[in-house]
Parts: structure tokens; C-alpha cells; sequence
């Protein structure tokens, strides 16, 4: 019984709150997929993060806001290459074992595992030194100014419990076996596990010992998750009664929703940001008539393309209003995004025309788009709404509508001439943009896009610690990108929730339900 | 007759064979596991290397094998979505799956066989074309128009009965059984209807045509000729003789149910094999794939088998020609 302290503790959380079982509140709530693991760094996935959120917690968080909030740790400061923190003292696993810097040393080298999907994040911190029992810095390799910001979902375990349950490492992919954090958690956040069964239901109770008690107006007592995959039974458990909460109704269920009795829906601008990309890089496109020369290379057909979309359009047909049109490819919120940026691009299509004339593509040119059918709200209908406008171009596009395992890694393995991508920053900062997505070296910049002065910005604002400066820096490179039109930026997506009347969850930008912040009447 | 026996297991090892390598063979058009392992910042190194981690790389044939001779030993692996053992999942799975598929299979006999019997002696009567013209719906509406239909009426309009799920299991060992509490019965009577629907429909058909045309058979009409009551006739006489095609034809459909159960499952968030098997398409999850595909064409090949052998049992026919 390695676990027993542990197994004690929540029986004694489960007897605590089903004995007020008249005053309970009990959220019972859904969403399409289940958390894909409870092992906070095997899977940086946004389902799997938010849910683990709920157990775990992290030096740093955000409230619903997406402000930055001390959580594990009281305060922090920069100095150099060096971030100093210091840790809250009297915090509490939910097995009883006191949280001090030995359990932040081995949670970032548990992260830093090669096993880890979290050693990106994580990669410019070089060492983890423990100062005292509550205070720890990172060093890390060069200045970095937005660590924190790195720091949200990197949440910390304890030490004696991983080592114990022999979870010192996260699973290794070609594991044979499945470990013991996978359906197992001892964290300190808010929340502890009662019962996981994954994709049936998994039960959480408050923690009774959590730091945070009463500084937070949630007065939620127990959580019950039940996924629900096919999105018309999901919404029909919210208008039966049966959930409280559903954190992805369809969009075009949102009226029905809200015209139930006693139900309600919210929504915030998301963020994340859908858009085409254009292989500018390529000698001649793979899947085009246009032979020994590659017609996107051409700025005038990128801005042609780009003026051929009408945004507004897409906005109303497609997504019922529930969408921003969109002017750069990262969204409110994000620091680098400012309404001069993100002006919508004008639909022209007279313009559009005569620049296709000027490149030599009066008759316009062939190309697939490849298009993800089962990623982004309403994907494949915003890809056939583009064709539409592309045809009225001269340009014809063939749509290849295919699910994501098969469409993410064509732009992984930089096959697809001209493909869909919606981008999200955890970070919240144009960085996580540039280095993926604009950067010559991005890991996901199929488009090819290399411009010389975007890579030194994207380098230089890395370590740039004069935030004024480095605002101006990210303000110049977004400027370059606006000219230079790498993308066909086509809107910010919008995330909607629904739920009872009893309840009121406050809506959060990337998506996670906070249950500290919820109360239920 | 023993070699009958081992000739027909023979074929169904071949059989098994040839399925699992020809779905095995289409995984490859399923899509990359890796790109939904990883989290968007993972390198393109890291990529490379979690696929040789998982031989993902590697020829299909000598992928194929190594599933094979790692099978045999019953180890179907790790699930790539949710890390653990495969085994273990479709075992936790399989009572869900099962309950469903007996209670649809009880539905649909039970009121296929009287629907049938009573429109093959009715054959006019206005209740009769009310439930012939009803039963096209069962045939001709697809099974998640039928099951969403349901939800929508005794869950969201009546709230009679719970929309998804299956709540109140009771563990009896390592199986999980619906039937032992009120919610385990209101939470499977929607799916099973959903599911029994087509098979209903198919049942009442086929009993009512061939009651129709035992109706017109001398021994019936010597029974009444004999004075025997309507009941002893449409029951005893009758029936009997319907049910040996029906039989022949459920047989062969409770590996149908079984596979059908994929669409139901996923309407109604039924934990069962099916709605594990569409969760595993969706992120290539291989492992699931493989085993659950080899599992269902298990089913299709024993319950075909012993389909043979009842009839080499029955009819004694088919047992001279085997010599």
C-alpha cells in the first residue's frame, strides 16, 4: 500500500463532503474529450492542462482574466539570467505532505524528461537551485523576460509521492505499462481526485486544507466530468437537466440554449486564430498547374489572395456572428496585437484582380487547400466558403478536407502547398508566435516565410528586458508581416459556454473552466 | 464430422488471419499518432524520435508481425491516447458492449417475432399496414437520426429517461452490470431500443412473410379442417415453422449488433468497445484499432462457426455432402 496516506486522505475528503450532502454544491458538467492523462507533464495538451489545473498548480498562474497570479509561489523577481521565487509556505498536498523547493527541483526535472511534452516550454531554464526550504531560482540561458509566462501549466508534484508510486519519470512512449500517475494525482491545488474512470466520469472534492480557502469566491464542493462526444447529445444533457455546465455547445446551438428555461450561454473572443498558409518557399507547388515557378512567392498573388476573402462574409454565413475577423494572425489579448495590426483586411476583389493581372496570373492558377474537418469550429465550411471566393479570383482551388491526424502533418512534413492553421499562445506573447510560425526556423512555418529582419526581432526580443523596447520591436516585426501578407489571416475564434441559471462560471480566453472562481446558487 | 470441425476452424484461423492483416494495412491512411502525442511546441527531432520509439517507421509487414507475434502472447500494447494497456480497456469495456447487445437482442426478437406474427395473420387489418408503415423507419432512417430522435423526445421533452451515459453499474467482480438497478435499466432502455430498431424491423419482416406462406399450407389447413382452435394453429403449428430462418438470421446478426453498436454507442456515450473505437480512429490511436478490429472479427468467425456446426446438427443433409 504505497499510497495509502494518500487513499486515507481522500476517503476522509469523500466522508467530509457527502456528509453536508443536503448544502453540497455539486457541478456536474461536460465537454467533447476527456483529459488524455492526469500526469501533469505527459500530454501539453488544452483539455488535459485545464483539467489537471484543477489538482495541480503551478509557480505562476492566470486568473480568468488571463492575468498573471502568484499560486505556489508568493513572488518572484529577475535579476540577469537568474529568476528567484519565493514559495507560499504552509501549503499542503492533498496527501498531507508539506510542498517545499525539493518538490520544485524534481517537478522541473520530471519536465525536463525526454518523456516530457513539456521540455519545450521549459527549455531555457538550465538549472533549478534551492536557495532555502520556500525560496528557489532558475537559471536560465541568457536573460529571458517572459519566464513566468512560460511557467502557467508547469505544475509541480511532490517529491516522496512520485518517488514512492515510481512516477519520477512521465511515461515513456513506448511504455509497455501504464503508470501510476496516469489515473492517479496528489497536487495541491484546489481540488483532490475522488474517482477516475477515464472517458466515463471523474469525481473531484474540495480540498479541504487548500491554501487558497476563501480567497477565492468558488463555493463548489465536489466536480463530476462526463465527456460526451457527439455534440447534440451533450447540448440535450444540458436542456434535460442532467449537466450543469457544458464547455463546447455548438455554435448553432447557441440560441436554442439560451432560449431554454433556466439555461444561459457566455462567450469571449478566443485565443486563437485561424488562417491560411501559402508556400512561398517551394522551387514550384506540388499541386498547381503553374509549373517551374511557385505562384505564391509572388507578394502581389499574396495580397491578391488576401483581398479576395471576404472576412465579413465568413462572419456572418458560416459562424452566425460568432467570430472576429481578423487582420494579423494572433488574436486580443495576445501582447503584439493591436487594433492598428489587426484591422481587417479590406475585401477588394477589383484590386485583387488587377494585382493578379500585374503578376502575370490574369487566368489565374490551380492548388489544393488542405483543411482539417474536425479541428476548428466549422472548419471544412470556412475552407468551401474560401474556394468560393478564390474561384471568383481566377483561382481554383481543389479542397482536400481530411481529419487532423492526417491533415497536421502535412504541414509538419511541409507537403501542403496551401493549408488551414489556427494558432493559440499560451504564453501571451507575439514571441510564441514568431518563433513557430514566422521565424525561417520555425518548427511550424510551413509557409516558408523568411525575412531577415523578422528573425534577428524574434531573436532579440527572447532576451530583451526593456519592455518598451521589446513592444516596439514586436510592433515593427508585425508590420513586416502585414506588408510582406506570408498568411491569409481569416478570424479570431470565439468560445462559447452554456450552462444553468444556477450557475456562473466566469469565461477564460484559453478555454480552461477555473473552478475556484465558479459559485453555484 | 471431426474433420468437418477442423476444417472450418482451419478456414476461420485464415480468416482471422487475412482481417487483421488487411486492416492493419489501412492504418497507415488513418493518419500520424505522434502529431496528437505531442503538444504543438514539441520539435520536429522529437517527433522523429517518438516515432522510432514506436517502430512507426518501419515497413508495414514488419510492423504487422510484431503486433502478431505480440498478440499471441495476449499483449495488444498501450493505448497512444491514453496510455494504458489495451487489454485491460476492452475488458473494462466489454460488459457495456454485451448488456447492450443482449437487451437490444431481446428487444428485437421479442417484438419482431409478434409484430410479425400478428400483421402475417392480420394481413388487413388497419393495425397491421399502421405497423408496416412504421417498421420503414426502422429500416430506412439511420441509426444515430433514430437514436438523437429518442434522446430528444424521452429525455429533453418527457425527461422520462436520462439522455446519455450509463449510470448506475453495479460491479459484480470485474463486470459491470446495468441490470441490477433502476438507473442501469432507464439508462440502457434508449440505446437498446436505438440499436434493436433495425434488427426489429428485419425480424418482423421476415416472420411475417414467411407466415404468410406457411398460412397457405395444407397441414394448416388441415388443422383447421381438424376443428384446432386459431391460437394452437398461429402458435403451435405456425410459428414453429417460421422460426428456423429467423433463427438462422439472428444468429449471424448478433455479430452485427456487436459492430452496429459503434454508431449507437457513440450517440448515446455508451461506454462500451464501439465508442472506445471511434475515439481511437479519431486520434490514430493504432493499438485500440488493431485489437478492437481483430476482437469484432473474432465474434463475426465463432458465432459463424458455430452457426456451421449447429446446422451440420440440424440438417442432416449437409453432413452427407461434407463426406
Amino acid at each position: 500500500m504505497k499510497n495509502r496516506k494518500y487513499l486515507v486522505a481522500s476517503a476522509v475528503a469523500l466522508a467530509l463532503t457527502s456528509g453536508q450532502a443536503m448544502s453540497e454544491n455539486v457541478l456536474r458538467w461536460t465537454s467533447q474529450g476527456d483529459a488524455l492523462t492526469l500526469d501533469p507533464h505527459s500530454q501539453n495538451e488544452s483539455p488535459t492542462i485545464a483539467m489537471n489545473g484543477m489538482m495541480y498548480e503551478s509557480l505562476v498562474t492566470r486568473d480568468t482574466e488571463m492575468n498573471l497570479l502568484p499560486e505556489l509561489a508568493e513572488s518572484w523577481s529577475n535579476e540577469g539570467n537568474v529568476w528567484t521565487f519565493n514559495l507560499r509556505k504552509g501549503v499542503k498536498f492533498h496527501g498531507g505532505e508539506d510542498f517545499t523547493a525539493e518538490d520544485v527541483v524534481f517537478s522541473f526535472e520530471r519536465a525536463r524528461h525526454e518523456a516530457s511534452d513539456y521540455k519545450e516550454q521549459i527549455k531555457s531554464v538550465t538549472e533549478v537551485k534551492i536557495v532555502d526550504d520556500h525560496t528557489i531560482e532558475l537559471v536560465t540561458d541568457g536573460v529571458n523576460p517572459i519566464l513566468p509566462n512560460q511557467l502557467t501549466s508547469m505544475y509541480i508534484m511532490d517529491k516522496g509521492w512520485s518517488e514512492a508510486n515510481n512516477v519520477a519519470s512521465p511515461q515513456d512512449f513506448a511504455a509497455k505499462e501504464e503508470t501510476f500517475a496516469v489515473r492517479n494525482t496528489n497536487g495541491t491545488g484546489p481540488f483532490a481526485l475522488v474517482s477516475r474512470a477515464p472517458d466515463e466520469l471523474t469525481v473531484m472534492a474540495a480540498h479541504a486544507d487548500w491554501w487558497g480557502k476563501g480567497q477565492f469566491p468558488g463555493n463548489i464542493d465536489k466536480l463530476e466530468y462526463r465527456p460526451i462526444g457527439n455534440a447534440a447529445t451533450r447540448v440535450a444533457a444540458l436542456l434535460s437537466n442532467e449537466v450543469d455546465f457544458v464547455l463546447d455547445p455548438p455554435l448553432q446551438d447557441l440560441k436554442r440554449i439560451e432560449n431554454a428555461d433556466g439555461l444561459k450561454t457566455t462567450t469571449v473572443p478566443q485565443v486563437r486564430t485561424i488562417f491560411f498558409g501559402m508556400d512561398q518557399g517551394v522551387e514550384e507547388l506540388r499541386t498547381s498547374d503553374v509549373k517551374g515557378k511557385n505562384p505564391f512567392a509572388d507578394i502581389k498573388v499574396r495580397e491578391a489572395m488576401n483581398l479576395a476573402i471576404d472576412r465579413k462574409a465568413i462572419q456572418r454565413v458560416v459562424m452566425e456572428g460568432l467570430s472576429f475577423p481578423a487582420g494579423m494572425i494572433t488574436s486580443p489579448g495576445v501582447l503584439g496585437n493591436t487594433e492598428a495590426q489587426d484591422a481587417e483586411i479590406p475585401f477588394d476583389l477589383e484590386k485583387a484582380k488587377a494585382l493578379m493581372s500585374e503578376a502575370g496570373y490574369a487566368d489565374g492558377f490551380s492548388v489544393q487547400l488542405d483543411c482539417p474537418n474536425n479541428r476548428y469550429n466549422n472548419d471544412e465550411k470556412i475552407c468551401q466558403a474560401a474556394v468560393a471566393m478564390f474561384a471568383k479570383l481566377g483561382v481554383k482551388v481543389k479542397l482536400e478536407a481530411i481529419p487532423k491526424s492526417q491533415h497536421f502533418p502535412k504541414i509538419q512534413n511541409r507537403t501542403s502547398d496551401f493549408y488551414m492553421l489556427g494558432w493559440g499562445v499560451p504564453t501571451l506573447d507575439s514571441h510564441y508566435v514568431f518563433s513557430y510560425l514566422l521565424d525561417s526556423e520555425g518548427s511550424w512555418n510551413a509557409a516558408a516565410y523568411n525575412n531577415a529582419r523578422v528573425n534577428e526581432i524574434t531573436k532579440a526580443i527572447a532576451s530583451e528586458t526593456d519592455l518598451d523596447k521589446r513592444t516596439m520591436m514586436i510592433d515593427e516585426a508585425w508590420t513586416q508581416v502585414r506588408t510582406d501578407m506570408p498568411y491569409i489571416p481569416i478570424h479570431h475564434q470565439v468560445i462559447a459556454w452554456g450552462m444553468s441559471d444556477k450557475v456562473d462560471a466566469p469565461i477564460a480566453s484559453d478555454d480552461a473552466l477555473r473552478p475556484r472562481y465558479i459559485t453555484m446558487k | 464430422m471431426l474433420s468437418f470441425i477442423l476444417r472450418r476452424l482451419g478456414q476461420s484461423v485464415l480468416v482471422m488471419a487475412a482481417v487483421s492483416l488487411i486492416s492493419f494495412s489501412l492504418f497507415n491512411f488513418v493518419g500520424d499518432p505522434v502529431n496528437n502525442m505531442v503538444g504543438q511546441e514539441a520539435t520536429r527531432e522529437d517527433r522523429v524520435f517518438i516515432r522510432q520509439e514506436l517502430g512507426l517507421d518501419d515497413p508495414i509487414p514488419v510492423q504487422y508481425f510484431r503486433f502478431l507475434g505480440n498478440a499471441l502472447q495476449g499483449d495488444f500494447g498501450l493505448s497512444y491516447r491514453i496510455k494504458r494497456p489495451v487489454n485491460e480497456l476492452i475488458k473494462e469495456r466489454l460488459p457495456a458492449t454485451l448488456e447492450l447487445v443482449l437487451v437490444s437482442a431481446v428487444i428485437a426478437l421479442v417484438f419482431g417475432i409478434a409484430a410479425g406474427v400478428y400483421t402475417g395473420i392480420r394481413r388487413n387489418g388497419w393495425f397491421s399496414k399502421f405497423i408496416l408503415s412504421g417498421s420503414l423507419v426502422g429500416v430506412s432512417l439511420p441509426t444515430f437520426i433514430i437514436g438523437i430522435g429518442l434522446i430528444y423526445l424521452f429525455a429533453v421533452t418527457l425527461r422520462w429517461l436520462p439522455s446519455s451515459g450509463r449510470a448506475g453499474v453495479v460491479e459484480l467482480g470485474w463486470w459491470k452490470t446495468s441490470f441490477l438497478s433502476v438507473d442501469g435499466w432507464r439508462s440502457i432502455i434508449l440505446p437498446a431500443i436505438t440499436l434493436s430498431l433495425f434488427q426489429l424491423t428485419m425480424i418482423l419482416r421476415l416472420v411475417r412473410s414467411e407466415m404468410l406462406e406457411v398460412m397457405q399450407t395444407d397441414y394448416i389447413k388441415f388443422a383447421r379442417a381438424r376443428g384446432l382452435s386459431e391460437r394452437a394453429i398461429n402458435f403451435v403449428h405456425a410459428l414453429k415453422n417460421t422460426l428456423v430462418p429467423v433463427i438462422t438470421i439472428i444468429g449471424l446478426n448478433i455479430g452485427g449488433l456487436i459492430a452496429f453498436s459503434v454508431i449507437t454507442e457513440t450517440v448515446f456515450q455508451w461506454p462500451g468497445t464501439g465508442l472506445m473505437f471511434i475515439q481511437a480512429v479519431d486520434f490514430a490511436d493504432v493499438p485500440i484499432m488493431a485489437a478492437y478490429l481483430c476482437f469484432v472479427a473474432l465474434v463475426f468467425v465463432i458465432v459463424n462457426l458455430v452457426v456451421d456446426l449447429l446446422y451440420v446438427l440440424i440438417d442432416p443433409r449437409i453432413r452427407i455432402a461434407g463426406r
